[in-house]
C-alpha cells in the first residue's frame, strides 16, 4: 500500500476552532469618535463662546430655564467620552466581552450632543431648541415607522414589500379624497379628516393586494411588481390629481386632524409636546407598535407568519396555509402602509399633491431592514432616521457650515453600511422572495 | 426526492409536429403575442381612466337614460381624441402645416427613446447576469453630473470635447455602478437594497453640487448649471428643426455592442453563466466576483450615457431634475425587452412615444401626462405575468410555462 | 392503530413512481420499507401524508377510508413523518417549532403558551432519553439532535403511526444506532412505525416487517430472518455483486500527492482532518463513507472550491491548492460534481454552451475575447455524438435534458481536456442502468489512458466495482485505504469509523 491511513482519529468531535475577533465595531466607532474629535470638539470655537439650549415651552406645567454651555470644552469632553467608549469597546473584542447595544447608542448620543454644542456655538441670536427639535424626530418619523412595519409583515411571512411607496403614497391620496368629500357632504373637516384617515388603509391593502396577486398567483418577480406597483400609483395618483381633483377642487382641501393633547401628561416639559400632544394618527401608531412586537413573538398569529418566511414547507407539513398566510400578510401589511400615508394629507393638514410621500417608503425599507424586521427595531431606527431629518431643519434655521444634503444622506448611508455587514449583521427572513410552489 | 430524479429521465423534448393547428397554438402560446396583448389590455385599462376622467362623459352621464347613446359618444369622443392625439404626438402630426411639424412628433419619440435605451441596456445586462439593478437612476445622475462639468469647464477642441464629456459620463454612472457590485461581490450586499439607497445619495450630492458655485451659472444662486458648451455637446443629426442628436445613434451603436458583448464575447458567456447558475459557473473557473462587478459597472457606464444623452443632448444645463424619471421607466423598458438589445430599443421607443405624446395629450385632450405612467406599468405587470394576459384573452394555456424572473 | 394502504397509484406525467402499492401497518411494530433510491418509497410517503394526491387507490385507517387533503389531515389522524430533509425553522427554539402548527394559547391576550411547550418538549424528551433542551435554537443543534426534534414533533401531535424517511442518510453511525434504539422504545411503547430506507444493516436491526419496493412496485416481503443478500437481491433485482469490465490497473508514478489537508468551515467545525493520500498515473482511487464524512470537502478543497484551511495538494509536481479554480481546471483536473444540477450544468444555457463553460475563452473556441460560434457548434456535434447524448440539437438548453444525458455532458466537458487526474462525485446517482454502465465505460477508459482517477460514491457497491484501492473516510478523516477484494462487513466497520486492523 502506498498511502498511509492518518494517526490514530478516535472519531474525536470535530474541533471547534474558536471564531475570529471582529473589529469592526470598534473600528467604526473609534473612527467617529475621533472624527467628531477633531470636527466637533477643537473646531468648536473657544474663547467664551457658549451654546445656549432651550427645554421648555410656553404651557408647560414648570419651566426648565433655558442654559448656556461654554461650547469648546463641553464639546471636547463630549467627544473625548465618545472616542473613550470606543476604546472600551475595542477593549472588549480583545477579551472577548460582549457589550449590549447601549455602546454605540451612547457613542452616537455623544457624538450628536457634540455635533448640537458645536452647532450654536457663538450664537447669541439663535438656540437650541430641543423640544422642536425632538417633536419634528417624532413627526417626520411616522410614516417610516407605518411603511416598514408595512414592510416587516410583508417580509416576515416571505413576500418583499418595494411597494411601501406606492402604499403609503395611495394611502396619502385617498385620505385626502375622501376627507374632502365627506369635509363637504358633513360640513365639519374633523368628521371629513377622521373619514379620510378610515380610508387611507383601504387604498393602501389595494396596492398590497395586486402585489400579492402577481406574487402568489403569478409567481412574478417581487422586486419587479413593487417598482412597478410604485410607478402604477404615482400615476394614478397624479392622473386622478389632474383631473377629479383638478375639476373638484372640494375634493382636495387642506384639512386636518386635531391635535388631542392628553391631559397633564402634555404639560410636562420636553416630553409632553414631543409625545402627548399629538393627533390620533400619533398614538395609532404607539399602539400598533406596542401591540405588533407582543404579537410578532409571542402569539399564534406571529409565529406562523415567521414559520411561512422562514421555512414555508416546514410550515406546509404542520398544516398552516402558507400561501393564505402571505396573502393576508400583505394586503395587512399594505393597509398598514395606507394608515401611514394618511400622515401625508389628513394628519398634517395639507392638501394631496403629486408624488408628495417623496421617497419616504424607500427610507421605511431602509428602516426596516436596519431594524432588523423587528417592530421595535423599526420605531427605533424611523426615530434616528426622523431625528436626521429634523436636525436638517434645525440647523437649516440655525445655519450650519454642514450641508444639509449630507445629513439627509445619513439613513442611506447607514443602510448600505447595514446591509454590507459593516455594522452587525441583518439577516433577512430565510424564504423571502421565494414564491412557494407545492 | 426520488420522483423529481425519474421524472427529468423521462423528460421528452419531442416537437410536436407542425401542421396548421399546431402552429396557430404556437403562435396563441407565444411570447410576441403576450406583448402585443399586454399593450391592448393596457390601452383599454387606460381607455376607460380617460373616459372616467373625461368632464363630457360626466355630463352625458347625468341624463344617461333618456339619452344613453350620449354617454357611449361622449366616452368614444374622449378616448379616440386621447390616443389620436397620443398618435399626433408621438408618430406623425397629421394637423401639421409643414413637412417639419407633421414629422416632428417621431423625432421627439427618437429622442426621448435615446436615454431608455442606454440605461434599458445596462438594466437588462444586469437582469440577464442575475443582478437586479434598481440604481439606474443615480448612476445617471452622477454621470450627467460629471459629464456638465466637464462640458461647461472645460476648453476643448470640438470633436475632442464631445468625446472627454461623453467619457466622463460613463465613468460618472461606472463608478456608481462599481460601487453596489464590489459590496455584492465582497459582502453580500444586496444590490437591490444596495442601488436604491445610492439613488438618494446620488440626488442629495447633485443637490449638494448645484448649491456650490462651482457648478452655477456666474452671478446666479439658483441650482442650475450653466451650459454645456456646443464643443461637447451632441451635434443634432436632422438639423436645427428637430432635437434628435447624435445620442440616438450612439445609443444604436451601443446596443449592437451590448448584444456583441452578450452573445459573441467570453465576458458575455459568462455574465451570462453566472447570471443563470453562478455555482456551476465557479465550479467551470470563473470568477463570480469579477463578473458581478463587470457587470455592475458596465451597466453603470451605460445609465451613465443615458445621463449624456440629457445633459449633452436634450437639457445642456445642469438640474436636479436632469434623470428625470429615465432611470427608473428604463427598469420597465428592460422588463418590457426581455433584456435583449433589439427589445430594449423596441422597448424604448415605444415608451419614448409614450412620453413625447405627453404634451399633446395635455394639451390637446387635456389630460394629465401621467396616463402615460399608468399605460406604461401596466404594460409590464401583465407582460410578467403571461398567464393573466392568457386569462383575460382566453387564450390556452402553453405546454410548458417559463415563469418570468427578470 | 391499524393503517392500510391499498392500491396507490401515483404517476408524474408518464411516469409511474407508485404502481399499485399494498402495505399493511400495525401498532406495535416497525415496518421497514425498502427499496433503491428513486424506487418510490418518498413518493409512497408523501402520499400517505397528505402532501402528494394519490391517482388511484385508498387509505384506510382501522378500515375506514381516510381522505388527506393535506398535511394537517393526515397529522389530525394520528400520522407523523421525519421528513429527509428536517422541517425545522432554523431560528426558531426546540420548544417553538414543536408547538408550530398547534400552538396553545392562555390568557385573555391569546398569547403562545410557551410554558406548555417546554413541559410537552421536556416530557417526551425525557420519556425516551432524547436530551433536548427545549429552548436551544435548532441551527445550533447537532443533526441527531434536530432529527429528535422532529421525532418529538410527531409525537407531541400524539402521532401513533411515524415514518422516518431515509432516517440515517445523515447520521453518523453511533448517532444511528441511538436512533435505532429510539425506533424500538417507539415501537414497545405502541407506536406503529413505517422506516423507509435503503440501508440493509437497519433494517435487519429494527424491522418486524419488511416490504422491497422496486421502480414503484412491491416486489416482496421479507422476515427479518432473511439474509442481507436475499435482501439485498429483491432491492436490486439483479446479482448483488456488481461487475464492471475492466482490466487491473497498471498504476504509474504518483500523480495527485496530499498532505495534511484539512477544511474548517465558517463556524469553524473542523469538515476534513489533515488527510494525506496519493493518487497514481492509470488508478482508481474509490473513496467509500457515509454521506457527509468529508468527502465533498476533500474534493471541493481540491478543486479550490472549498478553502483548504491546511496542508497541500500537489498535481503532477505542481501545487494546486491556493490557486484558483481555472488555474486547476488548466492544470489538469477534470471534476464531475456530486449535484449536478447545482454545480454541473447551466440548464438555461444550451448544450453547446455547457460543452465549454470551462474553455470558452481559449483557442479554438474563442479568439482573444471574441467567441467562435462555428468552432463551438462543430466540436459541440462531435461531443454530443461521441457521448451519445439523446437530443434534438445542440441548440437544446440543458436543462431540458433528462438526468443521465445532462451528466453526459458535463462528462464531455470534463473529458475534452487532456487531464491528469479525473474526480468525480457520485457519477451515476439517478441515472437508468444504460447510462450508468455508459459513465463508468467512460470513467475506466479515462484511468486506461493514464489518467489518475478520485471516484467518491456513498454506494458500496460502485465502489467496489470501480476501485483499484478503496480509502474509506469517517468523520473528516481518511480511516484506512484498502484493497478492492476486502469483504463488505471490513468496509463497513471501517465506514463506521474502525480502523483497517480492528475492521479486519
Amino acid at each position: 500500500m502506498t498511502a498511509t491511513a492518518v494517526e490514530a482519529p478516535e472519531a474525536q468531535p470535530a474541533a471547534a476552532v474558536e471564531k475570529p475577533l471582529s473589529w469592526k465595531m470598534p473600528l467604526l466607532l473609534g473612527s467617529v469618535g475621533i472624527l467628531s474629535f477633531i470636527f466637533f470638539g477643537l473646531m468648536t470655537p473657544g474663547g467664551g463662546a457658549t451654546t445656549t439650549f432651550v427645554l421648555s415651552r410656553s404651557g408647560d406645567l414648570f419651566t426648565i430655564p433655558a442654559f448656556d454651555v461654554p461650547s469648546q470644552p463641553v464639546a471636547i469632553a463630549l467627544t473625548l467620552a465618545a472616542t473613550a467608549l470606543a476604546a472600551l469597546s475595542a477593549w472588549g473584542v480583545r477579551n472577548r466581552r460582549q457589550f449590549g447595544v447601549w455602546l454605540p447608542s451612547t457613542v452616537g448620543l455623544l457624538v450628536v450632543l457634540a455635533v448640537l454644542v458645536w452647532a450654536g456655538a457663538g450664537k447669541t441670536a439663535t438656540s437650541i431648541q430641543i423640544t422642536g427639535l425632538l417633536i419634528g424626530t417624532v413627526v417626520l418619523a411616522v410614516p417610516l415607522v407605518f411603511g416598514s412595519l408595512a414592510g416587516m409583515l410583508c417580509e416576515r411571512s416571505g413576500i418583499i414589500n418595494i411597494a411601501i411607496e406606492g402604499q403609503l403614497l395611495a394611502g396619502a391620496f385617498l385620505a385626502a379624497l375622501v376627507g374632502g368629500a365627506v369635509a363637504s357632504a358633513t360640513g365639519s373637516d374633523a368628521v371629513g379628516a377622521y373619514a379620510g384617515l378610515i380610508a387611507a388603509p383601504l387604498a393602501g391593502a389595494l396596492v398590497g393586494a395586486a402585489l400579492t396577486l402577481f406574487a402568489v398567483k403569478y409567481w412574478v418577480n417581487q422586486i419587479v411588481v413593487g417598482v412597478v406597483l410604485n410607478v402604477l400609483v404615482v400615476g394614478l395618483t397624479n392622473f386622478f390629481f389632474g383631473t377629479l381633483m383638478k375639476n373638484n377642487p372640494e375634493l382636495n382641501r387642506a384639512i386636518g386632524l386635531p391635535d388631542l393633547p392628553i391631559p397633564l401628561l402634555s404639560k410636562i416639559p420636553v416630553l409632553g409636546p414631543v409625545l402627548f400632544d399629538q393627533n390620533i394618527l400619533v398614538y395609532s401608531m404607539y399602539v400598533i407598535v406596542a401591540v405588533l412586537n407582543v404579537m410578532l413573538f409571542r402569539s399564534r398569529w406571529g409565529l406562523r407568519m415567521r414559520a411561512v418566511g422562514e421555512h414555508p414547507k416546514a410550515a406546509d407539513t404542520v398544516g398552516i396555509k402558507v400561501n393564505r398566510t402571505r396573502v393576508r400578510n400583505t394586503i395587512l401589511g399594505g393597509a398598514v402602509a395606507g394608515f401611514g400615508g394618511a400622515f401625508f394629507t389628513v394628519a398634517s393638514g395639507l392638501a394631496f399633491n403629486k408624488e408628495m410621500t417623496g421617497g419616504k417608503g424607500y427610507i421605511a425599507l431602509a428602516a426596516m431592514i436596519l431594524g432588523r424586521w423587528s417592530p421595535k427595531g423599526a420605531l427605533a431606527a424611523a426615530l434616528l432616521f426622523g431625528f436626521a431629518d429634523s436636525l436638517r431643519e434645525q440647523f437649516g434655521i440655525i445655519g450650519t457650515a454642514i450641508p444639509s444634503q449630507f445629513l439627509a444622506m445619513l439613513p442611506y448611508l447607514a443602510t448600505i453600511f447595514a446591509v454590507a455587514g459593516l455594522v452587525g449583521h441583518v439577516r433577512p427572513p430565510a424564504a423571502e422572495g421565494i414564491p412557494y410552489k407545492k | 426526492m426520488s420522483a423529481e430524479v425519474d421524472k427529468t429521465e423521462t423528460a421528452e423534448a419531442g416537437k410536436p409536429p407542425r401542421d396548421t393547428r399546431a402552429l396557430l397554438r404556437e403562435i396563441a402560446e407565444s411570447n410576441s403575442l403576450v406583448v402585443v396583448l399586454a399593450v391592448v389590455a393596457s390601452l383599454i385599462i387606460g381607455g376607460f381612466l380617460i373616459v372616467l376622467a373625461s368632464p363630457a362623459v360626466e355630463e352625458a352621464l347625468g341624463y344617461f337614460f333618456a339619452r344613453p347613446a350620449d354617454t357611449f359618444k361622449a366616452a368614444w369622443d374622449a378616448v379616440s381624441s386621447a390616443y389620436s392625439a397620443m398618435f399626433r404626438g408621438a408618430v406623425w402630426n397629421y394637423n401639421g402645416d409643414t413637412f417639419a411639424q407633421q414629422f416632428r412628433p417621431i423625432t421627439e419619440t427618437l429622442t426621448m427613446a435615446t436615454p431608455l435605451i442606454f440605461a434599458g441596456l445596462g438594466l437588462g445586462m444586469g437582469f440577464r447576469a442575475g443582478l437586479f439593478n434598481i440604481g439606474a437612476q443615480g448612476q445617471m445622475m452622477i454621470g450627467a453630473m460629471l459629464g456638465a462639468y466637464v462640458g461647461f469647464a472645460w476648453n476643448l477642441p470640438p470633436v475632442l470635447h464631445l468625446i472627454v464629456a461623453v467619457t466622463a459620463c460613463a465613468l460618472g454612472g461606472a463608478l456608481w455602478g462599481f460601487i453596489p457590485g464590489i459590496l455584492k461581490a465582497r459582502t453580500g450586499a444586496h444590490e437591490v437594497i444596495v442601488t436604491i439607497m445610492l439613488n438618494y445619495v446620488a440626488a442629495n450630492l447633485l443637490g449638494f453640487a448645484l448649491s456650490k458655485d462651482a457648478f452655477q451659472r456666474p452671478g446666479s444662486d439658483n441650482p442650475q448649471s450653466p451650459a454645456v458648451a456646443d464643443s461637447a455637446a451632441y451635434p443634432l443629426i436632422l438639423g436645427d428643426n428637430y432635437r434628435l442628436h447624435l445620442g440616438f445613434i450612439v445609443a444604436l451603436l451601443a446596443a449592437v455592442g451590448v448584444w456583441w458583448l452578450m452573445e459573441r464575447s467570453t465576458w458575455g458567456f459568462r455574465f451570462r453563466a453566472v447570471g443563470a447558475n453562478p455555482n456551476a459557473a465557479r465550479t467551470a473557473g470563473m470568477n463570480v466576483s469579477i463578473a458581478i462587478v463587470g457587470v455592475m459597472t458596465i451597466a453603470g457606464a451605460l445609465a451613465g450615457l443615458a445621463g449624456s444623452a440629457q445633459i449633452l443632448g436634450t437639457e445642456r444645463s445642469l438640474t436636479a431634475g436632469i434623470a428625470g424619471s429615465f432611470g427608473f421607466d428604463a427598469i420597465t423598458v428592460a422588463l418590457l425587452g426581455r433584456s435583449r438589445p433589439l427589445g430594449t430599443v423596441m422597448a424604448a421607443i415605444l415608451f419614448g412615444g409614450l412620453r413625447a405624446a405627453g404634451p399633446a395629450l395635455q394639451v390637446q385632450a387635456q389630460l394629465p401626462i401621467d396616463i402615460v405612467l399608468i399605460i406604461q406599468s401596466l404594460i409590464v405587470l401583465f407582460i410578467a405575468a403571461p398567464p393573466l394576459v392568457r386569462f383575460l384573452f382566453r387564450l390556452p394555456a402553453p405546454s410548458r410555462e417559463k415563469v418570468v424572473t427578470a | 392503530m391499524r393503517l392500510e394502504l391499498k392500491g396507490i397509484t401515483k404517476r408524474f406525467g408518464t411516469f409511474t413512481a407508485n404502481d399499485s402499492i399494498d402495505l399493511l401497518v400495525e401498532s406495535g411494530s416497525v415496518h421497514a420499507l425498502l427499496g433503491e433510491n428513486g424506487a418510490g418509497k418518498s413518493t409512497l410517503m408523501n402520499v400517505l401524508f397528505g402532501l402528494y394526491d394519490a391517482d388511484e387507490g385508498e387509505i384506510l385507517l382501522d378500515g375506514e377510508p381516510a381522505n388527506f387533503v393535506g398535511p394537517g389531515d393526515a397529522m389530525a389522524a394520528g400520522i407523523g413523518m421525519v421528513h429527509q430533509h428536517f422541517m425545522l425553522v432554523h431560528p426558531f427554539t426546540v420548544a417553538e417549532n414543536v408547538m408550530l402548527g398547534h400552538e396553545d394559547v392562555r390568557g385573555p391576550a391569546k398569547l403562545l403558551d410557551l410554558e406548555a411547550a417546554r413541559a410537552k418538549v421536556k416530557e417526551i424528551s425525557d420519556r425516551f432519553n432524547f436530551d433536548v433542551d427545549p429552548d436551544a435554537v435548532i441551527e445550533d443543534l447537532p443533526v441527531g439532535a434536530q432529527q429528535r426534534v422532529e421525532i418529538i414533533k410527531a409525537l407531541s401531535r400524539d402521532a401513533q403511526v411515524l415514518i422516518l424517511d431515509e432516517p440515517t442518510a445523515v447520521l453518523t453511525p453511533q448517532e444511528t444506532d441511538e436512533l435505532l434504539g429510539i425506533v424500538k422504545d417507539l415501537r414497545d411503547a405502541g407506536t406503529a412505525v413505517v422506516l423507509i430506507t435503503h440501508k440493509l444493516r437497519e433494517v435487519k436491526a429494527v424491522a418486524d416487517t419488511i416490504t422491497v419496493i422496486r421502480r414503484g412496485k412491491v416486489v416482496g416481503t421479507a422476515e427479518p430472518t432473511a439474509s442481507q443478500e436475499e435482501l439485498a437481491s429483491l432491492m436490486v433485482g439483479r446479482d448483488v455483486s456488481m461487475t464492471v469490465d475492466k482490466e487491473d490497473a497498471t498504476p504509474g508514478d504518483v500523480v495527485l500527492e496530499v498532505r495534511d489537508l484539512a477544511v474548517v468551515d465558517e463556524a469553524g467545525i473542523a469538515r476534513l482532518n489533515s488527510v494525506s493520500f496519493d493518487v497514481h498515473r492509470g488508478e482508481i482511487l474509490a473513496i467509500a463513507g457515509v454521506q457527509g464524512n468529508g468527502q465533498t470537502e476533500l474534493t471541493e478543497a481540491l478543486l479550490g472550491l472549498e478553502k483548504a484551511t491546511a496542508g497541500r495538494a500537489v498535481l503532477d509536481g505542481e501545487i494546486i491548492t491556493g490557486r484558483s479554480i481555472k488555474d486547476v481546471l488548466m492544470a489538469g483536473l477534470g471534476f464531475v460534481p456530486e449535484d449536478r444540477t447545482e454545480h454541473g450544468i447551466v440548464a438555461d444555457m444550451t448544450i453547446a454552451n455547457n460543452l465549454i463553460l470551462d474553455l470558452h475563452d481559449q483557442p479554438p473556441y474563442a479568439k482573444g475575447v471574441a467567441l467562435q460560434p462555428g468552432v463551438i457548434a462543430d466540436e459541440a456535434r462531435k461531443h454530443v455524438e461521441a457521448f451519445d447524448v439523446r437530443t434534438t440539437g445542440i441548440g437544446q438548453t440543458a436543462g431540458s435534458l433528462s438526468g443521465g444525458n445532462q451528466q453526459k455532458v458535463v462528462l464531455a466537458r470534463e473529458l475534452s481536456r487532456p487531464l491528469k487526474l479525473l474526480i468525480a462525485s457520485n457519477p451515476t446517482r439517478g441515472l437508468d442502468v444504460g447510462s450508468i454502465e455508459f459513465v463508468h465505460k467512460r470513467i475506466i477508459a479515462e484511468r486506461d489512458s493514464g489518467a489518475g482517477v478520485i471516484i467518491v460514491s456513498s454506494e458500496l457497491d460502485e465502489v467496489v466495482a470501480l476501485a483499484d484501492r478503496i480509502a474509506v473516510m469517517y468523520h473528516g478523516d481518511i480511516v484506512g485505504i484498502v484493497p478492492p477484494d476486502t469483504d463488505r462487513d471490513t468496509l463497513g466497520l471501517m465506514m463506521a469509523g474502525a480502523h483497517e486492523e480492528e475492521a479486519a
